[in-house]
């Protein structure tokens, strides 16, 4: 489930709406011209894998279960700016068709697990593969801790959104929020990494050579991939 | 095939296969953000703002038997949702595309 109608307050969802309205128009812009003909279809596979993942939910405590959050896979397989945009695309599917996540929320919920989501764990990826040995298990590991953080930070954006409304003191909503989102991190992580050894062991192509990228450029499709160790 | 057809059959097939079959399966237990408004004791309304879904909460409305109304909805949410990304990826691809496929 994600952030429903009501829990937000209108501004902060109406702000929420403009900034994640803004950065998917980019993402579409920027992507003009510049999607590889071979990026297509897998663009359209890691949403829908995503959309798929996401009914999964496993139980993570007592009473608690948490479900998969994807950005992550698709920052460090497509670059932050296609991971912005793969969110929108499932979390809009969610929305207008399943009634998950709330119409005037919508906004809030791309900005957390899209932007949020995309640019920290695509940041904190190429942050660890840039000074871990370049195998592909420490990538995974990498990968699989940049997915962790991901959803930490997503529960933590929404917590603060909760108390910048009113809802809840910050700090409570803090504690409570990232303390089962560390848990269901855990499993983003494995998830994560699972999928990516999969995709590195059948298709190592399709992984970007991210050490021969130093800028925010979308990772292209280069040939080089993963050595293994 | 080529390549890239062989590995998005594959693909698809798994999400058909996840969304379809594995579906019915999931935890139904609150999940984290549930949980953690609960606990901070915020009343969540059932209100919703906007249009009536057509497959409110994953189930396909007249379907009794609530596994295959499960499987049902998340197969067409799969194919909703790659069609919309397709889509939209497709819109913004290069005219003359670099040819890296392997038959």
């Amino acid at each position: 489930m994600h952030i429903p109608d009501g829990l937000l307050s209108g501004p902060l969802n109406l702000g929420l709406g403009v900034a994640s309205t803004a950065a998917v128009g980019l993402a579409l812009w920027r992507g003009r011209g510049e999607q590889a003909e071979e990026q297509v279809p897998l663009i359209g596979m890691t949403a829908a894998f995503i959309f798929a993942a996401q009914m999964i939910n496993f139980p993570v405590a007592a009473g608690t279960s948490g479900h998969f959050m994807g950005a992550a896979l698709a920052a460090i397989l497509l670059g932050p700016l296609r991971a912005v945009l793969i969110m929108a695309v499932v979390l809009i599917i969610q929305c207008f068709v399943f009634q998950d996540g709330g119409l005037t929320a919508l906004g809030a919920n791309i900005f957390n697990m899209g932007i949020v989501g995309g640019f920290l764990s695509y940041g904190v990826y190429r942050a660890l593969a840039a000074i871990l040995p370049k195998t592909r298990k420490a990538r995974l590991a990498a990968a699989g801790l940049a997915a962790w953080v991901s959803v930490v930070g997503a529960s933590a954006c929404c917590a603060v959104e909760i108390g910048l409304s009113g809802r809840a003191p910050m700090t409570t909503a803090l504690i409570a929020m990232s303390g089962v989102h560390a848990l269901i991190g855990i499993g983003e992580g494995l998830i994560t990494a699972t999928v990516l050894g999969t995709v590195a062991a059948s298709r190592p192509d399709l992984i970007p050579d991210e050490a021969s990228k130093a800028d925010e450029e979308p990772a292209e499709l280069v040939g080089a991939g993963a050595k293994s160790p | 095939m080529t390549k890239t057809a062989s590995f998005l059959t594959a693909g698809i097939l798994a999400c058909l296969l996840i969304a379809g079959l594995l579906s019915p399966f999931a935890s139904s237990q609150p999940d984290g953000l549930e949980k953690a408004v609960a606990e901070m004791g915020i009343e969540e309304s059932d209100d919703t703002a906007g249009p009536a879904a057509p497959l409110p909460d994953y189930s396909v409305p007249g379907i009794e038997r609530e596994g295959l109304s499960t499987g049902l909805a998340g197969a067409i949410g799969v194919a909703a949702t790659f069609a919309l990304a397709y889509g939209l990826a497709r819109l913004g691809r290069r005219r003359s595309p670099r040819s890296a496929e392997a038959s």
